[in-house]
């Protein structure tokens, strides 16, 4: 399965560059990952769990990111075991352009399955991998610039009255600045 | 006035008792003292070079008893092909070898590479995970596409074959330039391209398998789902572990359908014996239903280009095919036979038609293996020369009942040599056509079509007339066809003293009716009531031999081996009763249970020439031993040729593309008929499979060699309600020249002859709606599919 999308996200490239690249982002934006170690020089590694369809399923794999220009563009690829329950892998292109009021993502998404999940949750696995693809991004961006404008509001009045002026930023932008 | 007992009753299935009470004996039903549990490491990719098997610490884990890897194996034989088949230039076949566990390559989803053995199916399990999760297998390439497999010979199934075809067949080679030359000339030429979907078998009883081994004598056991017990003890014991055939038992216990699935040898049997004697303990192994999609054989898989010669009038002057068939990773037992000899040589049908020649290129893929399900090449044949004929009506405007009937052969042209090699002994293929005509109110078609189209629905009516070759079959003709093996059958008749009789067949039954079919017979021939008669079968143990169930040949084959036994048992009798009542041999005669002296009222019953056969104070012990039992094998002077015409109307609603079948009928000939009842439930069972693969079932493997079919969520069998009550007739007997019983066959049929008068009937549909240009649609002919071409 292939997908292509993109996002605009309120930051400048420099900005959505770093966030790529801290396992910290990753872990946060990988929907179902319980733990993410290593480095971007490496290989990064991480524990999943996700449901797909009736098989649910725990994997353990590796996450590289490879071909990497520098506040432009890298590939980020993935595979994961899930014991009996098959393999997942794929990868994303992710291009950075900077656009008036920030940085354009744009993405190109290959997944593939295999074993019992392929077997069992074939049906599904578009939908299953435009899900897990569209949750990543809408979390990276969250973290980057933080929630979405009509949560904002709402986290807003209440932090508001506590005084909170970071509260349009993401959590990587308060951490970075 | 039908008949109550004997042959020709519908006595009701007596094994049914036990089935449909949950009082079955299946292999799984079946726990042996200190058993242990097998579980098998599968391949997740369809192409990978086996890099580590990870066992260590899977060995160490809870309950583990042993682990085993292909490795293990290397040094016993493998699992090997029953034919032998020949390409065009006169080379054999390849034979990439079929081991018992994968080992250097896994070359399907589903190949398993390693088992282990546990105190408990749990602990297997986890062992098994174990050693998914930290094996490396570097995954390769998939080769799926037989196109692209015959195309890239470097990408390879087997390193040690020069590409991905098996063999290049023609058949028969002879014919091919005078067919050609045929085309050139012809009036009239339609071509057709199809797919013949590939289908899962399905057997409601997944297959299972305990392995024993006893140190104290040496001898070996196997408890599984098998067809063929016997067939199986050779493959094991011969070709693949090496152990004298007389040491090893195979037991197939009750076995809950096979649909040609079970004929064959699994690596899974070999692998619970193996195991059992390296571990001392009974090992059983039985499959999910996963496993069951991803291992056992499947069926069909062929891509086909057929043409048809004929005049502007529709008369037949040659056929023409290029089929690529699918076999899978590896090379099952039928492998080799199923898309060629029991396809290359139907491919005249019931017609007189002067030139057929047929090419077909057998294909290695990273697939399950493929080989004979219910019909066995037949299926293939009848689907593509009834599309292409129906095509050719159309495209000449032509009726399409009477295109078949002036190409029919006659009943005066018997016994009729085909030009694929076939003698046809007997039929009439006009009479079946008429009944079907009959039954199936094709004179009222008009008007039920344009009640449907008030409805909003398109009506079709599709005909297709099938005939078969089973029985099979001669032993001396499939050893010149290439077979390894003989296909006869053999049968004891063993009259116990009280008169009852036990009758060991080489047929196993799973789920025919053999209990009570063969019980009518013996019974019938004897005299005696049903209920003295045993059948047993599906031990070696207790049965002489025997070449197992396929085919449609248990009947035909082994029922007459039975039948000759019987004889046997008579022509003893009349020896013994010539000593009793102290004629001479030659005036005894035979009736009703009774042994006479002709002409007189003198005469002794069966029981008490059995008696006396065992208690023998008055028996001519100088001539004759005592006791009472024969063995008779069978080996058939020719196949058997059922054959029949299936007319299924259907209704297209052409919102949706949705096909409900409205009525499907059954005009067959399966030579003399033993039980009605059973012959109809055959017939049901077969036209349910054939539905099934026409508008419903298919198996589809992705691009990187993933099944994506591998449960029933995604492959879609046929339920009562997708189809219809049907109507089924086996009047228009011509009985079997050259067997006993006079006994065609009739397991397969409706498989065979349904899936084209299926798909006739939805592209008449479709014509008579308006969609002209809707001339053929493959199977499964789903909703979408035909939506797709409504609207294309």
């Amino acid at each position: 399965m292939q997908l292509t999308d993109h996002r605009d996200i309120n930051a400048d490239p420099q900005t959505v560059w770093a966030a790529i690249l801290n396992p910290d982002v990753l872990k946060d934006c990988v929907p179902g990952c319980e733990s993410m170690t290593g480095t971007p020089d490496t290989q990064f590694e991480a524990v999943v769990t996700q449901k797909v369809g009736p098989v649910k399923a725990t994997f353990k794999g590796v996450v590289t990111l490879s071909d990497m220009v520098p506040g432009q563009s890298l590939r980020i690829s993935g595979e994961g075991k899930g014991g009996p329950a098959g393999f997942a892998k794929g990868g994303a292109n992710v291009t950075l352009t900077a656009i008036e009021g920030g940085t354009r993502l744009s993405y190109e998404v290959e997944a593939s399955v295999g074993g019992k999940i392929a077997q069992l949750g074939s049906r599904i696995i578009d939908g299953f991998a435009k899900k897990m693809a569209d949750e990543f991004f809408t979390r990276f961006q969250e973290a980057v610039e933080g929630p979405a404008e009509e949560d904002a509001d709402e986290e807003g009045a209440e932090e508001g009255a506590e005084g909170d002026g970071e509260k349009k930023k993401g959590w990587f932008k308060r951490l970075i600045g | 006035m039908p008949k109550d007992y004997g042959i020709g009753a519908s006595t009701k299935r007596r094994e049914d008792i036990r089935f449909l009470s949950g009082l079955g004996n299946y292999t799984d039903d079946i726990n042996v003292a200190g058993q242990s549990y097998a579980a098998f490491v599968r391949s997740t990719v369809a192409h990978g070079k086996i890099k580590k098997v990870a066992t260590e610490a899977a060995k160490a884990m809870p309950g583990v008893l042993g682990v085993f890897t292909g490795e293990d194996f290397k040094d016993v034989g493998s699992n090997p092909a029953g034919w032998l088949i020949h390409s065009r230039d006169g080379s054999p076949m390849h034979e990439p070898k079929r081991p018992v566990l994968a080992y250097g390559k896994v070359r399907h989803v589903g190949d398993a590479y390693a088992c282990v053995v546990a105190e408990t199916l749990q602990q297997a399990k986890d062992a098994v995970q174990r050693i998914a999760d930290e094996s490396e297998i570097d995954e390769l390439p998939a080769i799926v596409d037989m196109a692209q497999a015959l195309a890239n010979s470097a990408n390879r199934v087997h390193d040690e074959m020069p590409g991905n075809q098996v063999f290049d067949w023609g058949w028969i080679e002879d014919n091919r330039a005078k067919t050609d030359e045929a085309f050139a000339s012809a009036p009239h030429v339609t071509t057709l391209e199809l797919v013949n979907n590939r289908l899962v078998p399905n057997a409601m009883e997944p297959r299972a398998s305990i392995g024993e081994f006893n140190h104290g004598t040496g001898d070996w056991k196997l408890t599984t789902t098998s067809q063929n017990p016997h067939v199986t003890r050779i493959l094991i014991a011969a070709f693949v572990l090496g152990i004298p055939e007389n040491k090893l038992t195979v037991v197939a216990p009750d076995v809950g359908g096979g649909f040609g699935s079970k004929i064959y040898h699994y690596g899974e049997e070999a692998t619970v014996l193996l195991a059992a004697k390296a571990l001392r303990r009974p090992v059983k192994w039985v499959a999910e239903r996963s496993e069951s999609f991803m291992t056992d054989a499947h069926g069909r898989d062929h891509v086909t280009k057929i043409q048809l010669a004929c005049d502007k009038q529709g008369n037949f002057i040659a056929f023409r095919t290029e089929t690529m068939a699918n076999v899978g990773a590896y090379l099952s037992n039928f492998a080799p036979v199923t898309p060629t000899f029991l396809h290359g040589t139907l491919m005249a049908g019931p017609y007189k038609v002067p030139n057929v020649y047929v090419n077909v290129k057998a294909v290695m893929t990273n697939t399950a293996p493929v080989d004979a399900y219910r019909g066995a090449g037949r299926p293939e044949a009848t689907y593509s020369l009834e599309r292409v004929i129906d095509k050719m009506c159309r495209e000449l405007n032509l009726d399409p009942f009477e295109v078949r009937r002036k190409n029919f052969v006659t009943t005066d042209m018997f016994p009729y040599t085909t030009p694929v090699a076939l003698v046809y002994d007997t039929g009439n293929y006009h009479a079946t056509l008429d009944k079907a005509m009959e039954l199936g109110d094709v004179a009222g078609f008009e008007k039920r079509r344009a009640e449907s189209a008030k409805r909003g629905k398109l009506r079709g009516m599709g005909l297709s007339t099938w005939i078969e070759a089973c029985g099979i079959a001669p032993s001396h003709l499939v050893g010149m066809l290439g077979s390894r093996v003989g296909l006869y059958d053999a049968a004891t008749v063993r009259v116990n003293a009280t008169g009852s009789i036990s009758v060991m067949t080489g047929a196993h039954s799973h789920g025919q009716g053999h209990e009570t079919v063969f019980a009518q017979i013996v019974a019938d021939k004897l005299g005696i009531p049903d209920s003295s008669v045993e059948i047993v079968h599906g031990d070696t143990s207790k049965i002489p031999f025997g070449m197992g169930s396929y085919g449609s040949r248990s009947l035909a084959v082994c029922g007459s081996a039975m039948t000759r036994a019987v004889d046997k048992i008579i022509a003893k009798g009349k020896k013994i009763a010539a000593h009793m009542l102290e004629a001479a041999e030659s005036d005894i005669t035979f009736a009703d249970g009774k042994f006479s002296v002709a002409g007189t009222d003198k005469a002794k019953t069966f029981g008490e020439i059995a008696f006396s056969a065992y208690v023998p104070h008055n028996y001519p012990l100088e001539t004759l031993e005592p006791g009472l039992e024969e063995t008779a094998f069978y080996d058939p002077a020719n196949f058997t040729y059922p054959a029949g015409a299936y007319i299924c109307e259907v209704e297209v609603d052409p919102d949706t593309g949705k096909v409900d079948i409205c009525s499907f009928t059954c005009a067959d000939d399966f030579g003399n008929v033993m039980n009605p009842m059973i012959v109809e439930g055959q017939v049901h069972g077969g036209v349910g499979q054939g539905i099934g693969q026409a508008l419903l079932e298919n198996t589809v493997y992705d691009e990187n060699g993933q099944l994506l079919t591998g449960s029933y969520m995604d492959y879609a069998m046929p339920r009562a309600d997708d189809v219809p009550f049907y109507t089924v007739d086996a009047s228009c007997a011509t009985p079997c020249t050259h067997n006993p019983l006079g006994v065609k066959g009739c397991g397969e049929a409706g498989a065979i002859g349904s899936p084209p008068a299926v798909v006739n009937a939805v592209i008449d549909a479709l014509q008579r709606g308006g969609h002209k240009n809707v001339t053929h649609i493959d199977m499964p002919v789903s909703p979408a599919r035909v939506w797709s071409a409504i609207n294309a």
